[in-house]
């Protein structure tokens, strides 16, 4: 079963995915292997976890400003989430590395949308429509 | 994407100010008198980095005063790096003359170049220099990425929004510590604390002291740049403001986090890169004494030359400093493991990145006392 909720477009399209869910912020530049999409900062909640292929749902970037290439390098490395969804405003370093890598990127969802989703519960953001539906499958 | 016909890379950067336009929620563009970019080392933006910026360079030139941020190593001085890394490094470079920037490779343009007059706006990547100059300035800028300052030197404008705007330059919440702050060090873990502890655009800092002198800013700036997203601090107090304490206990987890040796092999100064003042203050603190250790010093090339004028370079030297320019401790590729266990340092921004980055041990002293212990009279 679906469930939607409406959100915010920042960069425009369509990705589908395993959501992969933090409350934690990401320093890309420090945190993530560029080449696997590995997030490798022991003290990181998703220490070990890989953001390749996943619609990765976090409250935003931290520290370095170059975080915005390193997003665009795990795009040519074939290791980006499919989409990115913020649990806050996104912010300027995330918003810039999706344009550029042409990576979906939505924010400010309905209330309630938090709750509805687990860590491994497929996720489809379609920005461009402006929806984000996650396929419950305890039902 | 990005075949490099003519107006391609405008547009590549319109899409980027439409996408950071839309996440801050600006109704409009604004002209911008200066950027600065970050995204310069090979180590930080890689192969993908590197084929971008020449494709961008190929049919674009910037609009307005661009400045750009350290690269990878001094290229005046011979350096034990890979040829790959020296020819990806040049390619940066070229890409950035390409464009027209200014090729200052440094992180503290704000200590080099002339400063537009209170209430410009401007585009800042590199967070240390975005928080030094929103908070110590009076500029206006948003700590913009790597892209966006791109995107705003080639077209001379940045959306008007968050801190480009007087009602956001205002702290909601304001960290107090509840100890007595003394130096550069106690300023910078002040700042890792607050920058992850607020995620308010801007921090109120209450410190008690009435102006802080600029080393002190520069650490504060450059550590709230690291742990979080926030691009200001003021000291002034509202009275709806939140108050949080931080108190040693606070102090010291950071400091443990961060302190991952006892003692190092080598000291490494200069993230930000060192000012005039800094080294000023250093040569005073060697004078007459010889270092016991390595000591690599990063500054920018514009500074190095005056400090030349002044006889400063002569005298750190002649206590066996030694002088990087073009570079910062900061991704450095000259600072790795397999050269050095741990290192010696007073910056919480080095300290981070040193141990996340380059995996590096790091021992954190202030400055005073990295040079009373590893320096001796003659």
């Amino acid at each position: 079963m679906n469930t939607c909720f409406k959100c915010r477009k920042i960069v425009g399209g369509y990705g589908i995915g395993n959501a992969l869910l933090t409350e934690e912020r990401i320093n890309f530049l420090s945190m993530i292997d560029t080449e696997k999409g590995i997030i490798e900062d022991p003290h990181h909640q998703l220490s070990g976890s890989s953001v390749k292929g996943a619609v990765l749902v976090f409250p935003g970037a931290i520290g370095s400003s170059v975080g915005a290439y390193v997003i665009y390098s795990l795009k040519v490395n074939g290791a980006a989430p499919a989409a990115i969804i913020s649990t806050n405003k996104a912010d300027i370093t995330t918003a810039s590395g999706c344009a550029i890598s042409n990576i979906p990127l939505v924010d400010t969802l309905e209330t309630g949308s938090f709750f509805a989703m687990r860590s491994g519960m497929e996720v489809k953001v379609d920005a461009d429509s402006k929806i984000v539906c996650v396929t419950n499958r305890t039902f | 994407m990005l075949r490099g016909e003519r107006g391609e890379s405008l547009a590549v950067a319109y899409r980027i100010l439409l996408a950071i336009g839309e996440a801050t929620e600006a109704e409009r563009l604004i002209p911008i008198k200066w950027a600065h970019i970050s995204g310069v080392n090979y180590n930080t933006i890689g192969d993908s980095g590197v084929d971008f910026l020449e494709e961008f360079s190929k049919s674009a030139r910037v609009a307005i005063r661009t400045t750009i941020n350290p690269m990878g190593f001094d290229q005046n001085k011979t350096v034990n790096l890979s040829e790959n890394f020296t020819q990806k490094q040049m390619s940066i470079a070229r890409s950035y003359h390409m464009l027209g920037t200014t090729t200052s490779f440094t992180c503290v343009p704000y200590e080099i170049f002339d400063i537009p007059e209170k209430g410009s706006a401007v585009s800042f990547a590199e967070s240390n220099a975005a928080v030094f100059s929103n908070s110590i300035l009076g500029l206006l800028t948003n700590r913009e990425s790597g892209l966006s300052a791109l995107a705003s030197s080639i077209t001379g404008k940045s959306p008007y929004s968050n801190l480009l705007m007087d009602k956001f330059r205002h702290a909601k919440v304001t960290v107090k510590p509840d100890y007595e702050l003394a130096t550069e060090l106690d300023y910078g873990l002040l700042g890792y604390f607050a920058g992850n502890a607020v995620r308010d655009n801007c921090i109120g800092i209450n410190a008690g002291e009435e102006k802080l002198d600029t080393i002190k800013a520069k650490a504060l700036s450059a550590a709230i740049g690291t742990s979080g997203s926030c691009g200001m601090f003021t000291k002034e107090e509202g009275t709806k403001q939140e108050i949080i304490s931080c108190g040693k206990e606070e102090v010291i987890t950071i400091k443990d986090e961060l302190n991952t040796a006892e003692d190092g092999d080598l000291i490494t100064l200069g993230s930000p890169q060192l000012g005039l003042n800094e080294l000023h203050l250093l040569a005073a603190l060697i004078e007459g004494k010889r270092l016991t250790k390595r000591c690599i010093i990063f500054c920018a090339r514009a500074i190095h030359s005056q400090a030349e004028h002044l006889g400063l370079i002569d005298r750190i030297e002649h206590a066996g400093g030694e002088f990087m320019c073009d570079s910062c401790t900061c991704l450095t590729p000259l600072i790795t493991r397999a050269d050095f266990d741990s290192v010696i340092t007073n910056s919480v921004k080095a300290a981070y990145y040193l141990n996340h980055s380059n995996r590096v041990g790091v021992c954190l002293k202030d400055l005073k006392t990295i040079m009373k212990e590893c320096a001796d009279y003659n």
